[in-house]
Formats: C-alpha cells, structure tokens, sequence
C-alpha cells in the first residue's frame, strides 16, 4: 500500500507545483468575473484539500494499525454499534464547511450575474451569436459586425447577449469569466469586463457537432482609446453586410475572420422580446435585468400580443 | 436497392468494416459450435427460458463485461486520438460517434447491468428467499435490456451509430442536425432497455419489501439489500421520466412533433431538464448499490460489524431524496439566473454531508479490527481515497459561480470518472470478486487479482487527474483534436498512458477469469471468506431453491452469528418446494421488442405492425395462461442437499 500512496503525494505534489508555476487559463483572470471564480476555485480546493487530507490520514493510521498481520492470531475484533458524538462531529464538521460554501456561493453567483462593479461607463452591449461554427458579434450601438473575432474595451463593463442559429453552444472567454449557453430561442446575457489589456482566446464549450474543435474566436481586449480608434477605422473601411451576404456566413463550415459596418440584427433580430421562441410575457431572462432598457422595452410592448399565439 | 440504402453506414471506415466482418465470424462461429456440440436444446432450456434469478443475473453479468470490452475500446481510442495534437487516428464524425456510444454503453448498458448482476444474485439470498417476487418478469428485465444493447450496437454497422453526445441534447439531437438514423437507435435501444430497468426496479421493491426471511425486520437487513431496496425505489421514480422523454425525443425524430425543436413553441431547454431529472438520481442508482457492496466487504475483511449501521441507512435515505433536488447543476449555465443557481448549488453540496457520513463510517469500520487485505478489500479501499477525491470536486463543481469555468470542460470530465470509477466500477469488480466464488464454485487468483488492481487502480488516477490541470487550462470536452499551440498535448498523453495501464489491467481480469477456471481449486467450502450475511449460509454451488429451509434471523450478521455466537439458523424440517416454471415468453417477447425497435429506427412500418401484434400476442397469452409453477418433491431436496453436503 505505500508505493500507493507515494504514488498519490507525487501526483498531488506535480499537481500543487504545476498549478504553480505555469498559469492556467482559468487561475489567471483578466477580468473581475474571472477573478471572482478563480478566488471561489482557489478557496474551494484550499478547504477540500483539508477534507481530502484528513480522510487519508484517518485510512492511513486505520490501515497501518489494524491490519490483520500486525494483530495476535487469536484476536477477535469488538461489535461497535456506533457512537452518538463522533457520529454527531461527522455530520456536523461537514454541515459547517458545506454552510460556509453555500454562503460563498451564493455570493459569488450574485456577483457573476449582474454587471461589474467599479465602473464609471455603461456597459457596452454585444450580441455574440453562434452558427455552425462561428461566431458573430455584433455591435448595435457602433454598428459594426464582426465574425470569430471581437474588440473590447478594458475598463468598461461587457454585456454580451448570446444566442444561436444552430445547436446550444456556450460562449466562452477562460480569462475573462466563464462561460454561458447560446441556444436559438432566447437570448442569454453574460457580465463580463476585462481591467487587462491583451488577446486571449475563446471558444464554444458545449459541443455542437463536427466542426465544434474548431469554432473559436479572438478575444483583443484593448484600451478604450484604441477601441474608439478602431469602431472608427471599421466604419470607414469596411463594407456593409447585406441579409444575402449574412445567409451565405450561417451556412455550416468554418470560416476566417470577417468584418462589416451595419449589424444582422437589423433584418434578423435576435430571439428577444417578441422575436423570442417562446416568450412568457415578462417571465424571460432579460426582463429582470437593469440595463437591457431598449429590449425591454420592446418586450412589453409585445408580450401581450406574444400571449396570443 | 432504394429500401436497403438506409442502412448504410453514412461515414463508413475500415475500423467500421473491420467491425462488421468481425461480427459476422463471431455469430458464425456461435451458431457453428452450439450446432456442433448440440447444445441449442441446453442453451434454450437452461439459460434462454430460466426464470431463476442466479441465472439471470449471471447471464447480466456476462452481458456488462461484454459492454465493458465494448466500452472501453471506445475510451482507448478516444485517448489515443487526443494523445498528440491534431492527430489523425479519427476524424471529427467517428470520434463524436465513439465518445457518445461510450457514454451510453457504459452507463446504460455496462454500470446498469453490473449492479442489477449483483442485485440479482445476491438480493434473493441475502434475505433468505428462493427467488425474486416475480421470476418470469425478472426474465424479461434481461432480455428487454439484453435485446436494447444489442440493437444499440448495431448502429455501429447498420445505419450509422448516434453522434451528439450521451446526454443527446436536442436541437443538436434533432433532424435538423442529426439526420441519419444514429439517434433514432439512441432513443429506442435506450426505450427498451429503460423498460426493463423499470420492471426490474418494481420487482425488487416487491422482493425486498415482502420475501424477507422470517426475523429481518427492515433494520436488519444486510447493507447491501438496504442500498438494494433504496437504489430501486429511485429507478421506479427517475425511469418514467426518461421513457418520457426518450418518447417524446422518439415522436420529434419520427412523427414530426415539436416537443424539442426551437421553433413552433418547441423547447430545446425542456429536453435537458427532463434528461437530468432522470440523469442525476440515475447516478445514485448505479453509486448506492456500490456503497452496499463495499459495507459488506469492507465490514467482512475487517472482522467487524458495519459501524453505524442506522446512520447508514439514514444517508441513503437522505441522499435518494436529495438526488431528486439537484438536476438543475447540469446546467448552471444555462441562463436560469443567480436564484435558481444558489438555490440548486445548495442543495447539490448538501450531498456532501450523507456522503461524508459513508465515508467515515466505512473509515470507523477499519477501527479495532482485522484488516486482510485481498482483493475485494484493496478495491474497497483503494475506493475510498480516490473517491473522496473525485466527491470533493463534486462539491467544487457545485459552486455555480466556478462552475461556470468547469462545465463543459475537461474538469468536469475528470471529476465523474472519479467518482464513477471508484464508486462504481470498483465496487464492481470487487463484488465480482467476492461473490465469484458463491456463483461459479472456485475463487479468482488472489495474487493476479493484485496485479489487476494496481493497474487499474493507478491508471485510473494518471488517466484521470491530468484533466483536471487541462480542463482549468481551458480544454473544452468532446473536442475530437487541439492545436499544438494549447499546451493540452503533455496532459493528453499522460492520460493515454494511464488508460493504456487500465486497459492492462481489464487484460489481466480477463486471463485471471481464464486461469482461475483452469488451475483454481474447487474444494472451498460455501463460506470462503469468513462472511457474514446469509447468501454465504447456503450451499456452494447454489441449489436452484436457494435454501432448503428458511432460515430465521435476528441481527443484520445473522450468518456470522450462526458461526459464533450460537444463534440457530435453519430451524425448520425440510418439505417439498414450490419454484416457478421455466417460460420462453420473455425472450420471445423481447426478440419482438428488437424487431419492433428496429423497424422503429428504419421507419419499416409492417415490421412495426407486426411485431407489435407479436407482443400484445404474447402479452394475452400470459393473461389467459395457467401456470401455478412445479413442485420440488422431498425426495429430490433430500438427494440435492445430502450430495452437496458430501461435496463439502
């Protein structure tokens, strides 16, 4: 049994020193969101690594102590029904720990759901939106398009409403926050914000098919500045998209990255509000959150008439 | 030609071709040799028609092993592809094909069947019954879930195997973007399978509830009973659900309703709530009779009684019903919001505590006794380390905020085979190996059996814990390739090498199983283990009737106490028996279910039809039959119990 649990230390220690010293996406957050669920995932381990090492030590010291070769031939073991205190400290140890988390959790899903704070700005509104397998990111109030790429701003809160023209897919950006189902016939909204300037990478995480390897995205987080400058270069140089042209994009395939003034959602409008698969009238998502002012209003303008189908 | 186009296979390979010759030299050769050494009539009468629950669940026994061969060349081929980055072994279509038929086999056709082996052989003599309440419909438990997996395993060379993941999530799922027949046979196989796991759930309750021996009051039935009864009481609430869903999945793909789809007030998201509705209390149902076998071996090679045996039973109680009020973490990130989130995080790392409970109960039980370490007892105990590890990434993935990075990762990958390997397949294998000797008359090598166990058990830790670094480096699951660029490829090898090492270790099962038969001594007496629950008190091997006289109980270790503590067993003379018939119903039924569930895939709507006749055929014939079972005469138990006495 030792080779065993030397064995076990060893993978546990190259796990320890690993996570260490080479960051790993998810423990290197970029961003308030990602930095909230890094610090849940960094406490977590740290409070089940005490679990974990206190079970080992009980199996260990049991295993060492009662094995058969170490007891008189003649030695018969005691009938224990069980005893009210340790059983009452096994239940009550965990209910403890189980009771802090849930407090924590709580918490940090409060935080993960709503637009990050510490920002002076509005956020800036994304609807991301996946076909097979791409990404389209359009941006309403700059009135661009782009596809498998997107340009963000630090320093400013992002909202990003996914959906999708094909199968569930989830939206996700490792170090900026994690990720968040599009599906096609509602609107999802993801909070997230990057305070880092850089590129980082992203992806669809719930598997959609044969072409789900390979359908990721470009993440360049920029200052607000040089975001400015680039809506600005966009709307000069690149050319409008046409319905036509967005048909052709949301056939199944991959493709590079693309760029385009004007939005789809001007003759394609996300599944929201009254283009919604199946609205309940005040019920969806969006209507609980603050800052979804234009489709909101949208949606009570329609609900009524969404009742009637 | 048009009619025989359909089943095709759409993206057919040599592996696929391979697969095909090989299956047809497999039933060649079957029906060669039972015609050759004219055992059809022996096959039909002992096996095809029994009723007899040890039969039946051997004859499951033999179908999971089968499902786990199949499975897990699945797993290694899976691991050899993401082994080097961008590797060229599959492509897209196959690796998705395989990852899927992986999921489904081992859950539903491989783990499922296992623990119903083990419920079935055990159970019954466990209580001190003579079989279960309703021999006939056990039967047919087998052969609808026999005929379901082997209809499943067809699609990998008829028609095309299903490719949108185990968990099957519609509109993925759907015509749309599952056109060929893949899916239709994941909905079906798992139907009729599903049908017979229900009746069997419905059967053991009955046998449990009314077929105990005189004495065992429910609070002292064995643990392994306990979890049995507890484990078929959730099938009975989770499965109807997924016969709901699989029949509403089924009516979407065939008759064009819109149960799933997204548009014309279909709901994808319905699919996934009903899916886990069932998905998470079906993950009890396979760890709970686990947790039975191994208080039983456990409390058995301690030398000691199962500590805190009410406690016990109290955290299955608590955990059935907690398993109910979780499904929901499957999907934290589905948009539901930061309420609904905390509330089912809440519930979902509450199950940390029931289960903590089982834990250091089994932990307790080591205290004071006497430790043998054989090969039930290194899986039991290899068990627990592992599987706590595996359970605490459980409560970490219950944190939804976090769980918002691990879904759909690698992570999360790591954690259930964590917790499913130990919890489940060690169980199994250490079960197996303990109730080896009751239903095959000689024991397994105990010193290759070691082997067996080292292999698999490090390989399972160097397959499974590089995912965890992965998958926080943000390797997404059910990716069929990754660019160098990653940095996945280092991890991805190290879990090749340890699925390679489990592989070895299944090899060394399987020669252990070979040798054991060859060399293995058959004088063992009917207590090998010095155990101590009653299916050790009957005779080796097992009598049909189990017991020639009731025994009568009076403790949860009432065999242990017979041996030393001078309580009186079998109190009673010996009397003539009462055992049902043999029947060829079920198989003929279930042979049915196989032409109309494949008639079903394919859209052959005579087939349909007619099988359908056939069943409700055989449904009547069952109404109107007489059939008040036989009856074993004194004589006959008198000549069957002094020969197995001699034979001691």
């Amino acid at each position: 049994m030792k080779i065993k649990w030397m064995i076990l230390a060893a993978i546990l220690t190259v796990l320890t020193v690993l996570t260490g010293c080479e960051p790993l996406a998810v423990l290197d957050p970029k961003g308030p969101q990602a930095q909230t669920q890094a610090d849940v995932i960094l406490l977590s381990i740290a409070i089940m690594s005490f679990i974990v090492i206190a079970v080992f030590a009980i199996l260990i010291y049991m295993l060492v102590k009662y094995r058969a070769s170490k007891q008189p031939e003649d030695y018969k073991p005691p009938h224990i029904e069980g005893n009210f205190w340790v059983e009452a400290i096994c239940v009550g140890i965990p209910v403890l720990i189980v009771a802090y988390l849930s407090f924590v959790s709580v918490e940090s899903n409060y935080k993960v759901e709503a637009t990050p704070e510490g920002y002076d700005e509005e956020p800036l509104v994304v609807y991301a939106s996946s076909s097979d397998w791409k990404w389209h990111f359009s941006y309403p109030e700059e009135n661009i398009e782009t596809l498998n790429y997107l340009y963000v701003p630090t320093d400013r809160p992002l909202e990003f409403r996914l959906y999708s023209y094909g199968p569930i897919s989830a939206f996700w950006i490792p170090q900026l926050g994690g990720q968040k189902y599009a599906m096609a016939d509602m609107v999802t909204t993801l909070h997230l914000a990057a305070d880092v300037p850089g590129e980082y990478s992203g992806r669809n995480a719930n598997f959609s098919g044969e072409g789900f390897a390979e359908q990721t995205f470009n993440v360049n987080a920029v200052s607000p500045d040089e975001f400015d400058e680039w809506v600005e270069e966009v709307q000069t140089t690149a050319d409008p998209i046409t319905e036509d042209e967005f048909e052709e994009l949301l056939e199944p395939g991959h493709l590079g990255q693309q760029t385009f003034t004007g939005t789809h959602l001007e003759f394609m409008p996300a599944p929201e509000g009254e283009h919604g698969g199946h609205n309940h009238g005040g019920e969806s998502e969006e209507s609980h959150e603050e800052h979804s002012d234009q489709s909101d209003d949208e949606h009570s303008d329609h609900s009524e008439h969404d009742h009637d189908h | 030609m048009e009619f025989f186009e359909r089943f095709a296979i759409p993206h057919p390979s040599p592996i696929i071709y391979a697969s095909m010759v090989a299956i047809g030299i497999t039933l060649l050769a079957i029906i060669a040799g039972l015609t050759f050494f004219k055992k059809w009539g022996y096959l039909w009468r002992e096996w095809l028609t029994t009723v007899d629950h040890k039969r039946i669940g051997i004859m499951y026994l033999i179908s999971a092993l089968l499902m786990l061969f199949r499975g897990g060349v699945d797993a290694l081929m899976m691991r050899a592809q993401l082994a080097t980055p961008e590797a060229q072994l599959l492509d897209s279509q196959h690796y998705n094909e395989i990852f899927t038929t992986h999921g489904v086999v081992m859950i539903i056709f491989m783990a499922m069947a296992f623990i119903i082996a083990l419920m079935n052989f055990v159970v019954p003599l466990q209580i001190g019954a003579r079989d279960v309440a309703f021999p006939r419909l056990n039967a047919l438990s087998f052969w609808l879930y026999f005929m379901g997996a082997m209809l499943f395993n067809l699609s990998f060379v008829i028609g095309g195997s299903p490719s949108s993941g185990w968990t099957s999530y519609f509109p993925l799922a759907g015509n749309e973007f599952s056109p060929s027949v893949g899916t239709n046979y994941y909905m079906i196989a798992i139907q009729i399978a599903g049908i017979g796991t229900l009746i069997t759930g419905i059967n053991f309750i009955v046998t449990i509830l009314k077929m105990r021996a005189p004495g065992m009051k429910l609070m002292k039935m064995p643990m392994f009973t306990w979890s049995a009864l507890i484990t078929n009481l959730i099938i009975t609430f989770a499965f109807p659900v997924l016969t709901v869903a699989l029949a509403m999945g089924t009516m979407d793909r065939l008759f064009g309703t819109q149960f799933f789809t997204t548009g014309n007030g279909g709901m994808d998201m319905l699919w996934a709530n009903l899916f886990w509705v069932w998905g998470h209390p079906e993950v009890y149902i396979l760890v709970l009779p686990a947790f039975g076998i191994y208080s039983e071996i456990i409390s058995t090679f301690a030398k000691r009684n199962l500590y805190g045996y009410k406690s016990m039973v109290a955290s299955m109680v608590i955990i059935s019903l907690l398993s109910f009020v979780v499904w929901v973490h499957h999907f934290f990130t589905m948009g539901q919001g930061a309420m609904v989130n905390s509330i089912f995080s809440i519930t979902t790392m509450a199950i940390a505590v029931p289960t903590g409970i089982k834990i250091f109960n089994w932990l307790f039980t080591l205290y004071k006794g006497s430790i043998r370490f054989t090969v039930p007892m290194m899986y039991s105990l290899g068990f627990l380390p592992i599987f706590t590890i595996g359970g605490v990434t459980g409560v970490m993935l219950g944190m939804s905020a976090a769980d918002y990075q691990y879904h759909n990762t690698m992570f999360l990958v790591a954690h259930f085979h964590l917790v499913i390997i130990p919890g489940v397949v060690f169980a199994m294998l250490a079960g197996l190996t303990y109730w080896w000797p009751k239903m095959f008359g000689f024991m397994l090598n105990e010193r290759i059996g070691k082997w067996a166990f080292w292999f698999i058990s490090v390989g399972t830790c160097v397959a499974f814990f590089p995912m965890f670094i992965s998958g926080l480096d943000g390797q997404a699951r059910r990716m069929y390739t990754y660019s160098e660029s990653t940095g996945f490829g280092f991890w991805n090898m190290l879990s090749f090498v340890g699925a390679v090492a489990l592989a070895i270790g299944f090899i060394i099962i399987v020669y252990n199983i070979y040798y054991s038969t060859r060399y293995a001594s058959r004088d063992i007496g009917s207590d090998p283990w010095d155990a101590r629950s009653l299916e050790w008190a009957t005779h080796t091997p097992v009598p049909e009737y189990n017991f020639a006289t009731i025994p009568e109980v009076d403790s949860s270790e009432a065999f242990w106490d017979s041996k030393y503590n001078g309580h009186k067993l079998f109190k009673g003379k010996l009397k003539e028996i009462h055992m049902p018939n043999n029947s060829g119903v079920p198989f003929i039924m279930s042979a049915l279910f196989f032409v109309l569930g494949f008639s079903f895939i394919f859209s052959i709507w005579i087939g349909v039809i007619v099988s359908l006749l056939g069943i409700c055929a055989c449904l009547m014939h069952r109404s109107f039959e007489k059939d008040h079972g036989r009856h074993i005469s004194l004589e006959e138990v008198e000549k069957t119990e002094s020969e197995l006495r001699g034979g001691k």
